[in-house]
């Protein structure tokens, strides 16, 4: 039986056949939310930035310059070539990766392009100054939406998933597949999935990209050595903060294509002013007439 | 789902359209000055709460000698193109001689013979480039402490500078006396980052550079060639493994890292690591050194802290 505490009756009693609101998001976590989408994509961008600055990833203590894991470089071709190598692997990539338009409009020898970084020219210490801060946002934002998480039980009632979920593992996954969203009263929770997927990024890939970060640091290194035991050196630490940022990109894209597909101004509404509508379940045989006639 | 497609079309040009604007206003916010000042804030806590983590006592990793890197990447100047430089490289540094002043009780020049024949430390360490490289070296050289021991800090004393040989920038006699924003036009911008090599040594350069014996009175501010300089604080220059350095693994520092001696102030970035160090001179205050904010590349923009 699902718990539904945060159900609230609201005041349009004629929709309630077929609607029911349903408070879902309080007030920290909307704030959380969005102070945490902000900061995320600030720190992609600033981070894409600083990557820049010398674009090649390796693994262990030092950079082995001439069997990198995977670079980015322009070759001396006019107009220049983008050139991205990864173990080995040459791959053509002009216009996106090694070289790319600049703000300018001229070519420019770069990494990532111009329209992916902060700032947009090629600047160091700006995105430095960008990724400091808003890693700091970031940590702060993240321990007060952990610390009401955990006190308000909202954490355990979103992210752990109850028995009958597990159970149901399989049919969610198909449910996921098929683009068919819970209705009813299955929608007053997220689903298996969505818990388990929240889980692993809440407290595997947050947590990872945070020390991976704190592992570049010289400073860090010194205060807590076992930070380059944990990712083997601090080149390892910077691919792993690398590739870490790659899953939250791709964790993003699927959320935000979910949020469209599951009803876009209904997340919007719920994320932003709290409100969520639950769609009353419509049974299979159900056509649109009755639905619609049974007001 | 039918009206999907439409809204889809409209949110992505929308996103689109929406990261130009954002590009283009963090561009120009990140030019404001109160909004750079917000975001330093960031660095600042990065001093202020690494200092809170690490004691004297904590050491940067040391390595074996089997992670020596095989070639260290040399970084920043590679050459000097300063006359002074060059012909003090060209007799072996035999007429080198470091010095230390500022706010001490003994001032006071070592040879670069007598340096060698003080305790010597050696340590195998990391070194962190800014821009995101590393590479392992073994190092020897005279621990700094025992340096600013011998020259008794007076009781002001709060920031040791590093004052190096290799000149980053001409200065421009013509168009002397720039105000800072005009200073900061001047850095050449295809340059914005520490690791990459300043390219310099051109016949203006060294025309300037054999007429800058006066160069320690400034003449004007903004038309003098601008040498590398760095500081740290006594924190840092009392670590036991900050040291002067003379020896790269095992060999006497090659002119491409630093020759005759550089600074390692390990548990900080590349930048800190002046090489070419001609003199050292203890300070209270940062504000009258270059543009006041600690080193070269601080003079950039590049944060003074340098731990991460």
């Amino acid at each position: 039986m699902p718990r539904t505490y945060l159900t609230r009756t609201a005041p349009d009693v004629g929709e309630i056949e077929h609607r029911r609101w349903m408070f879902r998001h309080p007030l920290v976590i909307r704030i959380a939310h969005w102070v945490n989408a902000l900061c995320l994509l600030v720190l992609l961008m600033s981070g894409l930035q600083i990557f820049n600055a010398h674009p090649a990833l390796y693994w262990g203590n030092v950079s082995t310059f001439d069997t990198p894991l995977m670079a980015m470089s322009s070759t001396e071709d006019d107009p220049p070539k983008g050139v991205t190598t990864v173990y080995g692997n040459t791959f053509d990539t002009s216009g996106w990766l090694g070289s790319s338009t600049g703000p300018n409009g001229e070519p420019a020898d770069r990494g990532f392009p111009a329209w992916a970084t902060l700032p947009s020219d090629q600047d160091l210490t700006g995105g430095r100054s960008w990724h400091f801060f808003f890693a700091w946002a970031f940590v702060l934002n993240g321990l007060a939406y952990l610390l009401y998480g955990l006190v308000s039980g909202q954490l355990r009632f979103r992210m752990i998933p109850s028995l009958d979920q597990v159970r149901h593992f399989g049919a969610s996954v198909w449910e996921h597949l098929t683009l068919r969203f819970p209705q009813g009263d299955e929608a007053k929770r997220y689903n298996v999935i969505q818990k388990l997927t929240y889980l692993v990024v809440l407290f595997v890939l947050l947590p990872v990209q945070v020390l991976a970060g704190l592992a570049m640091s010289p400073a860090m290194d010194a205060a807590f050595p076992f930070l380059l035991t944990l990712f083997d050196g601090r080149q390892s630490a910077r691919t792993v903060h690398f590739v870490v940022a790659a899953l939250l990109v791709a964790f993003v894209i699927v959320h935000v294509a979910l949020v469209l597909l599951s009803g876009f101004w209904n997340n919007m509404r719920g994320m932003v002013t709290g409100w969520f509508v639950i769609e009353r379940k419509v049974e299979p045989a159900a056509s649109p007439e009755t639905r619609g006639g049974a007001a | 789902m039918i009206r999907l497609p439409s809204r889809r079309a409209l949110l992505l040009g929308a996103t689109a359209a929406a990261d130009t604007a954002m590009l283009g206003g963090c561009d120009r916010l990140g030019e404001a000055d109160w909004f750079r000042r917000t975001l330093k804030t960031g660095e600042d806590a990065n001093l202020f709460v690494q200092r809170l983590l690490l004691t004297e006592r904590s050491l940067a990793p040391e390595y074996a000698e089997a992670d020596i890197s095989p070639w260290f990447k040399p970084n920043g100047t590679e050459d000097p193109p300063d006359e002074d430089y060059k012909a003090l490289s060209k007799g072996k540094f035999a007429k080198y001689h470091l010095e230390v002043d500022g706010l001490v009780e003994v001032p006071f020049k070592l040879s670069l013979a007598e340096l060698r024949n003080l305790p010597a430390r050696t340590q195998i360490t990391r070194h962190d480039c800014v821009e995101g490289w590393s590479a392992i070296g073994k190092w020897a050289g005279v621990p700094l402490a025992d340096i600013l021991t011998r020259a008794r800090l007076k009781p002001q004393a709060r920031y040791v500078v590093f004052h190096c040989a290799d000149t980053m920038d001409q200065g421009n006699p013509l168009e002397g006396g720039g105000d800072g924003e005009d200073a900061e036009e001047a850095v050449p911008v295809d340059n914005a980052n520490p690791a990459m090599t300043k390219q310099s040594g051109t016949a203006e350069t060294k025309r300037n550079v054999g007429g800058q014996q006066a160069s320690g009175e400034t003449v004007a501010k903004g038309s003098d060639p601008v040498r590398y300089y760095e500081s740290i604080d006594l924190v840092d220059a009392f670590h036991p493994q900050t040291i002067l350095a003379y020896e790269l693994n095992g060999k006497a520092l090659p002119v491409s890292n630093g020759a005759p001696l550089r600074l390692r102030v390990e548990r900080n970035l590349g930048y800190k690591q002046a090489k070419y160090v001609m003199r050292i001179e203890l300070v209270e205050s940062l504000a009258g050194i270059g543009e006041g904010k600690g080193g070269y590349w601080e003079d950039q923009g590049y944060a003074w802290y340098a731990g991460i």
